[in-house]
């Protein structure tokens, strides 16, 4: 089968899917403008790392296996690895921010443990 | 485990990452799946990396189901809140939460979950006392926070990880 063979339900649900998971992206990255402070604005680009992601990487998925005739799981790969890669990143970034405020003493530092 | 396989999980995670990436399956990606699997392990020997005991695999199956949904929920909200959409005062605020856990995996894991669902954020765990600092979009107040990450969570991974 090839992408202009592919019938009209399934086009609809890899494009839902697709968007679906863009917009979360979407949302994550105005959430990094909308928020105020360093560690609230963390938090918003997880939206794009976790379901954003995921939803993406189904509808790549569904589009891939209905293309090819067969099961394509190959995709599934980088959510895994993108899921577990990520927390270091922000730990590390929320660890650098935590040490310059207590440092500094500016307001708003996290308490010392 | 034996001199074969040092490493079981590993080998089993190796040759399926092996045989995901070379799909659809032939017997020649097959036998190559194989000596991935078994060949990286050996070399891994090298590092000493402690092994790992996964126990409870039902508790393992309900935990991911648990985070799965966590992880949609969370995600809607921290969009909500990002868009403006909620109403009412929103507070936000850093939580400490004594942690029993003490495997490093269980940790690890853990660290995944929290990052995982949005509006959890790990900044400093202190190995000596054991206390987990979190940043977290919507403090509640009181010790919800540290009841829902030590009875959702930590529990079944200090089963899982006994």
């Amino acid at each position: 089968m090839t992408g202009a063979a592919l019938p009209v339900w399934a086009a609809w649900l890899v494009v839902a899917l697709a968007i679906t998971g863009a917009g979360f992206s979407l949302t994550g990255a105005l959430g990094l403008i909308r928020l105020r402070t360093f560690y609230e604005r963390v938090h918003a680009p997880t939206l794009g790392a976790t379901l954003g992601m995921a939803l993406i990487l189904t509808s790549s998925m569904v589009l891939l296996s209905l293309i090819e005739g067969r099961l394509v799981l190959r995709d599934a790969l980088i959510g895994i690895f993108l899921t577990i890669t990520t927390p270091v990143t922000l730990l590390v970034l929320a660890r650098a921010a935590a040490q310059r405020d207590r440092h500094e003493g500016n307001p708003g530092a996290p308490p010392e443990l | 485990m034996t001199r074969l396989l040092p490493y079981p999980w590993l080998s089993l995670g190796l040759a399926l990452t092996w045989l995901l990436l070379n799909a659809p399956l032939t017997p020649g990606s097959a036998v190559l799946a194989l000596l991935v699997g078994l060949a990286v392990p050996a070399v891994m020997r090298a590092l000493r990396p402690p092994a790992v005991r996964v126990r409870a695999p039902g508790t393992l199956v309900r935990l991911a189901g648990l985070v799965v949904y966590d992880m949609v929920r969370s995600n809607i909200d921290v969009a909500r809140i990002i868009l403006g959409l909620r109403r009412g005062e929103r507070r936000t605020g850093f939580v400490t939460i004594p942690l029993d856990l003490r495997d490093p995996f269980g940790l690890a894991a853990l660290s995944i979950i929290l990052t995982g669902t949005p509006g959890t954020l790990w900044v400093q765990y202190d190995s000596q006392s054991g206390s987990l600092l979190l940043h977290v979009l919507d403090e509640t107040g009181g010790d919800e926070w540290v009841r829902r990450v030590k009875d959702r969570y930590e529990r079944p991974l200090m089963t899982i990880f006994s």
